[in-house]
C-alpha cells in the first residue's frame, strides 16, 4: 500500500501516514468546515494498513488548533490505533503542545483517558 | 416643490446619512468593535474574519494563551453559524430564503468578547435551550465529563460535530453560555450569544 502525503492549508493539517516506517504525523491546524470527508480517506488508510502494520507505529499529533468537528475524527483514527494494539501491535500517541497551551494538553488527555494505547505527553518550547 | 426646498431636502437627506453612519461608528468605536459582519457566513468569510482577527492579536500582541483562547472560541462561533442557521424565507415580493446572521468581535476589560445573532426554529428553541441550560449547569469537572461522554457517543451531525461546540466554549472559557432568544412570530425566532474570553482563567 501506498503512503499518504497531504499538503497542510490554513484549515487541514500536514499529513504523512509513512507505510515503510510506520510513522504517523498529524501537523499543523485542523479546522475544515466538513471533517469527515477530510478524514475518511485517513481513517481508511489506517484500516487497511493495520492489516499489516509495521513492529512498531508511532503517531505524531501535533496541532495547533482543532475544532470540535475533527476531534470525532481524531478519535476515529485512535479507535484504530487501540485495535492495532489490541491485536499485538506496539504503537504510541505522541501528543505535542506548546508551552502553557493548557486546553491542548488537556485535549490529549481526554483522549489519553478514553483510548486504551500508551500516549507521550510532550511539551513544545519556542 | 421649489428649487430651494429640493435642495434643502437634498441637503437634509444627506447630512441625515451622515449622521447616521457617524452614529453607527460613534457606538461601534466606544463599543470597541474590532470587527463586525452581517449577512451570510460562508466558508470563504470565515478564512478572512479568522485572518483579521490573528492579525490583530499579532499586531496587538496579545498572550499567546489567550490568542489560542480566542480563535478556537471564534472557529467554534463562526462553525455553529455555518452549519446550525435556519433559513428564514425573505421579505414579500421576493422569493428564497434568507441565511444571513450577525457576527461582532469587540475588545473586552480582559480580553475579547464574541458576539453573534441568527435565526431558529421557534420548534428548535426549546430543546437547544435545554442544552445551553444543561452545560450552564455544569462544573468544569462535570463539563469535562460531558465533552468525553459526547466526544465517544457514536451520535455525531453529518458535519462531524454532534453538539460538542458549545459544550467546548463553556470549558475554553471557564464561563457560562450567555444566550437569548428574541420571538419573532411563531415560526421564528432570533438567537443571540455572548462569550467573553478573557486571559486572567
Amino acid at each position: 500500500m501506498d503512503s499518504i502525503f497531504i499538503e497542510g492549508t490554513p484549515k487541514t493539517p500536514n499529513i504523512n501516514f509513512d507505510n515503510g516506517k510506520g510513522a504517523l504525523l498529524l501537523k499543523g491546524r485542523s479546522i475544515p468546515e466538513n471533517s469527515i470527508e477530510f478524514y475518511k480517506p485517513l481513517v481508511d488508510w489506517l484500516e487497511a494498513y493495520s492489516n499489516a502494520p509495521q513492529p512498531k507505529t508511532v503517531c505524531d499529533i501535533q496541532l495547533e488548533y482543532f475544532n470540535t468537528s475533527s476531534s470525532k475524527c481524531l478519535l476515529d483514527l485512535f479507535k484504530k490505533m487501540e485495535n492495532m494494539s489490541k491485536n499485538g501491535n506496539e504503537i504510541i500517541i505522541n501528543w505535542y503542545y506548546e508551552e502553557d497551551d493548557e486546553d491542548m494538553l488537556e485535549a490529549g488527555e481526554d483522549y489519553q483517558s478514553i483510548i486504551n494505547v500508551p500516549f507521550k505527553m510532550i511539551e513544545m518550547q519556542d | 416643490m421649489t428649487h430651494n426646498a429640493i435642495i434643502d431636502s437634498v441637503m437634509t437627506d444627506e447630512k441625515d446619512m451622515a449622521m447616521n453612519i457617524y452614529d453607527l461608528y460613534h457606538r461601534m468605536e466606544s463599543n470597541k468593535v474590532v470587527l463586525s459582519f452581517k449577512g451570510d457566513v460562508t466558508s470563504e468569510l470565515m478564512s478572512s474574519i479568522l485572518q483579521i482577527i490573528e492579525q490583530r492579536m499579532d499586531s496587538m500582541n496579545e498572550a499567546p494563551k489567550l490568542r489560542k483562547k480566542v480563535y478556537n472560541v471564534l472557529v467554534e462561533c463562526l462553525q455553529n453559524l455555518y452549519h446550525h442557521i435556519d433559513e428564514v424565507p425573505v421579505g414579500s415580493g421576493k422569493t428564497g430564503f434568507d441565511r444571513s446572521a450577525i457576527f461582532m468581535v469587540s475588545l473586552s476589560n480582559n480580553g475579547y468578547s464574541i458576539t453573534t445573532g441568527n435565526y431558529i426554529l421557534t420548534s428548535r428553541k426549546n430543546s437547544f435551550r435545554d442544552r445551553l441550560d444543561r452545560i450552564n449547569s455544569l462544573d468544569p469537572n462535570d463539563l469535562k465529563e460531558l465533552y468525553k461522554e459526547v466526544l465517544s457517543s457514536d451520535s455525531r451531525s453529518n458535519k462531524g460535530g454532534g453538539g460538542l461546540g458549545m459544550i467546548d466554549i463553556a470549558r475554553k472559557t471557564g464561563k457560562k453560555l450567555n444566550y437569548d432568544f428574541a420571538p419573532l412570530n411563531e415560526e421564528y425566532s432570533f438567537f443571540s450569544l455572548n462569550i467573553n474570553v478573557e486571559d486572567n482563567n
